[in-house]
């Protein structure tokens, strides 16, 4: 799905790619799988140049607990190839299918896990990039510890391409828990959502998901255990919801309500808005996500929150969230969407890395 | 004292109080050093601001006077990244150890730089803790953690700083004011607040520190097992490792610092076992329990000839002691040492333990080792007379080679301690001329005059090019002392 008049480019190897990218005289708009396009600003680049052709698992230090991954792999087959070793990348984002490593960085996205082991952020420890005039540089390494240069993976995490192209990451693996379970509590009230979410992430547990759910009138609280004793710390989690006041369970087989806690995240034709947040705007926000019908899905604990709005009127939700930190991702057809606010030190940073203004 | 110099200190003394400018020869030598006593170099001046507008004063004053200087925390640093230099001022943040907030609902805190690494952890106590703990942690300032991206001991499982910091107050080399980040996460765009941790103070300084906190575990379990040799102990943790268990901690010594440590502390401590492996696992009861009990079975598997397990908190600290006195009780094996922080992948132990072995006796010197075993970080300390003549340089060549071969097995030149002044002739072995142009981009467009830490992290002077506009030499790449990137 190109855009309208842009070539599209998959060159098979970084030097390929670098080269194109600074030979290339007009705007470029980088991508991987294109999953995310409709999350991009309104723009017309001449040229979309993919990195799908990057696409080999360089390094798996099963050992190590590391990976090395081109840009354009695509996560499942990430994790496949992981989890045939008992690892993941804790990384699990809304993927339909296809979404690569490298977009995902490039976009930081993330999803449930996002609660225990962070975000791309934290789970990148090296990457290659190349930047607009073709100079191939990277940053970090292969280790998990590592403080020696500058940490320029940070400055590309979140930047979709404008400062250059992602051409192969690093990561820190982590190991899959043997079982999970998850205490879920139910409530009709906004106020005993956030109670219940504020309870458990207070609380002296380990969790590996703490995720709320807010949809036409009813909420969830979702708290998610992995490993040997994943039942007993449920139970823990799911007497701490029911007294926090909210109807409480325990779902031992409990990856569809994961799944659906994801997909929450992208909507095929309408809205999805990102807000960071803080933990106590959680009552606030199902009342906003309630006046629009809209559903709130996010990390209670991390205070990130995602507002999905099928159909509707967009433009009334995102002025309801006035004043809080968020960013549009899908948006309905024919709404405009502004390119993201800059500043002074932004605007330097890309003199120095795109002179040209070449990448958009 | 030149006219421009007299004109700055007065411009200094009014900014943040004449009683916060040090001056006097014998007060400036308190500040020579950070916490790697071989660099040394006095400051022109040292300043104590006491706020974020003194902060800005002074920066903006170095600005229009063209004055480099060095930010400093408590001087602990262990990479000469907080020595000053001798044109410029130092900046102490000493006087900003306000708790700005503590925010306990939000699981924020907000600190001014100044505040001790320790004191976050106990302004948010009993039920949470702030997870980074270097073992400098009682005197370490978060100022300085942040510009160190300190971790600890339990940074295998729980991170480092730049995983807890969510915003910063920035004052930037030309003194312009900007906050990146604040309470929330995932700021949209890209990361700036992530390329600022762990810059080493080059990039500006942090006035206002934004950090998350967390539960504390419910359990902690720790031992110590005891092993023939840092090989069969390595063994081990790769087994606990591969068997899906997080220690909170996992740290290795060697025979010649549990001797060190030992004479110390007399924390009961075998002196001639090969190799001690601390263990301490934490999180809910039940977990941690079970897991505890499986790493007890591997390690009688693997042969430890005994195992102490803590039962009560003080039985605990003792096993610590002996673990966090290793480099103070140096001082017993030799009159001086040279310690090393290079990463490995956990995988290639026993190779890169061969290597560093060898090297000792080809320089004929003493090498002890202390890792955090978990993430592969190394702390061989090599040990020397410096009054014999020549052993210092041979011990610095020494410690140069184990730098290299842990990056030829994949590892860093540095694990926690940074790159400073110290090691900074190391870079070229891990990035190539075009990833230190890259990181020049980024120091450039913070700092295009490249007075916020001169000298720091890049191993060779580099000039920030003109953006935009024609390519102009320089003075200084006319005679030949810098390239341009």
């Amino acid at each position: 799905m190109a855009t309208a008049g842009a070539r599209r480019s998959a060159p098979a190897s970084a030097a390929e790619l670098a080269a194109e990218l600074a030979a290339a005289a007009g705007t470029v708009r980088v991508l991987g799988a294109g999953t995310k396009l409709r999350w991009a600003p309104d723009a017309s680049p001449e040229l979309e140049l993919s990195t799908a052709g990057l696409d080999r698992i360089v390094e798996h230090n099963a050992g190590d607990l590391t990976a090395v991954l081109e840009a354009g792999v695509p996560l499942a087959r990430a994790q496949e190839t992981f989890r045939q070793a008992g690892q993941m990348l804790a990384l699990d984002p809304a993927d339909a299918g296809g979404s690569t490593i490298g977009g995902i960085v490039a976009a930081n996205d993330s999803g449930p896990l996002r609660a225990r082991y962070g975000g791309p952020r934290d789970l990148v420890v090296g990457m290659r990039v190349a930047l607009a005039d073709g100079t191939v540089a990277k940053s970090g390494g292969k280790v998990i510890k590592n403080v020696a240069g500058y940490d320029l993976a940070k400055l590309f995490t979140g930047s979709h391409g404008t400062l250059g192209a992602i051409l192969e990451v690093s990561v820190r693996l982590h190991p899959l828990p043997p079982a999970t379970a998850t205490a879920v509590g139910h409530t009709h009230s906004p106020h005993l959502l956030a109670g219940g979410a504020a309870a458990l992430s207070h609380a002296r547990l380990e969790q590996m998901g703490l995720d709320v759910r807010w949809a036409a009138g009813a909420g969830m609280v979702l708290g998610r255990f992995g490993g040997v004793a994943a039942r007993a710390q449920a139970e823990s989690a799911e007497r701490l919801l029911r007294d926090a006041g909210l109807e409480a369970e325990l779902v031992a087989a409990d990856e569809p309500l994961w799944q659906a806690q994801r997909e929450s995240q992208r909507s095929p034709e309408g809205l999805v808005v990102r807000v960071s947040a803080l933990q106590t705007d959680l009552e606030q926000l199902a009342g906003v996500a309630e006046r629009h019908g809209a559903t709130l899905v996010g990390r209670a604990g991390l205070g990130l929150f995602w507002l999905r709005l099928d159909d509707g009127d967009a433009s009334a939700l995102l002025e309801d969230l006035d004043g809080f930190v968020s960013l549009t991702l899908d948006r309905p057809a024919g709404m405009a969407l502004e390119p993201p606010p800059s500043n002074a030190l932004l605007a330097r940073l890309k003199e120095r890395f795109d002179p040209d203004g070449k990448l958009i | 004292m030149d006219g421009g110099e007299v004109e700055l200190l007065a411009e200094l003394s009014a900014a943040v109080g004449a009683e916060h400018v040090v001056t006097h020869e014998h007060q400036l030598r308190t500040y020579e050093s950070d916490g790697l006593l071989q660099y040394a170099v006095t400051p022109r001046a040292v300043v104590l601001p006491g706020s974020t507008a003194e902060v800005q004063a002074v920066v903006r004053a170095c600005h229009r006077a063209g004055v480099p200087w060095v930010a400093r925390g408590a001087g602990s640093g262990l990479s000469g990244g907080a020595t000053p230099v001798a044109e410029g001022l130092l900046i102490s943040l000493s006087r900003m150890r306000s708790i700005v907030e503590v925010d306990l609902a939000n699981q924020r805190v907000v600190v001014e730089p100044g505040v001790t690494n320790i004191a976050v952890s106990q302004a948010v106590g009993p039920d949470h803790f702030y997870p980074p703990d270097p073992s400098s942690q009682i005197v370490c300032t978060i100022g300085g953690n942040v510009a160190e991206n300190s971790g600890g001991a339990h940074c295998f499982k729980y991170g480092f700083t730049t995983n807890y910091v969510t915003g910063l107050e920035l004052v930037l080399p030309d003194g312009e004011l900007v906050q990146l980040g604040g309470k929330e996460i995932d700021h949209p765009g890209p990361d700036l607040l992530g390329a600022f941790v762990g810059s080493e103070g080059t990039l500006g300084v942090a006035t206002k520190i934004w950090l998350r906190i967390v539960p504390k575990p419910e359990a902690v379990r720790t031992l110590v097992a005891f092993f023939g040799s840092p090989i069969q102990a390595g063994e081990v943790v790769s087994e606990i490792v591969s068997s899906g268990i997080v220690p909170g901690a996992i740290e290795m010594m060697d025979n010649l610092s549990i001797k060190a440590a030992e004479g110390y502390t007399n924390a009961g401590y075998p002196t001639d076992a090969g190799a001690a492996l601390v263990v301490e696992l934490d999180g809910s009861d039940a977990e941690c329990e079970t897991r505890f009990e499986e790493v007890v079975g591997i390690c009688e598997r693997a042969g430890a000839d005994s195992i102490r397990v803590a039962a009560d908190e003080a039985e605990r600290e003792l096993i610590w002691r002996a673990r966090k006195a290793a480099f103070a009780a140096m001082g017993r094996i030799a009159p001086n040492y040279y310690v090393q922080d290079s990463v490995i992948p956990r995988t290639r132990l026993a190779e890169v333990l061969g290597r560093i072995e060898e090297l000792g006796r080809e320089y004929d010197l003493k090498i002890a080792n202390v890792f955090h075993a978990g993430d592969g970080n190394l702390h061989p300390l090599v040990c020397y007379d410096g009054s014999v003549p020549g052993e210092a340089e041979r011990a610095e060549e020494c410690a140069g080679l184990i730098v290299k071969a842990c990056v030829d097995a994949g590892g860093s030149i540095t694990g926690e301690h940074g790159v400073g002044v110290d090691k900074k002739r190391y870079m070229p072995e891990m990035f190539s001329d075009a990833d230190l142009g890259a990181f020049q981009r980024l120091r450039c467009a913070f700092d295009p005059d490249q007075r916020a830490n001169p000298g720091k992290v890049m191993p060779t002077p580099r000039l920030c090019g003109e953006v935009p506009g024609p390519y102009r030499q320089h003075p200084l790449e006319q005679a030949g002392l810098a390239e341009r990137f």
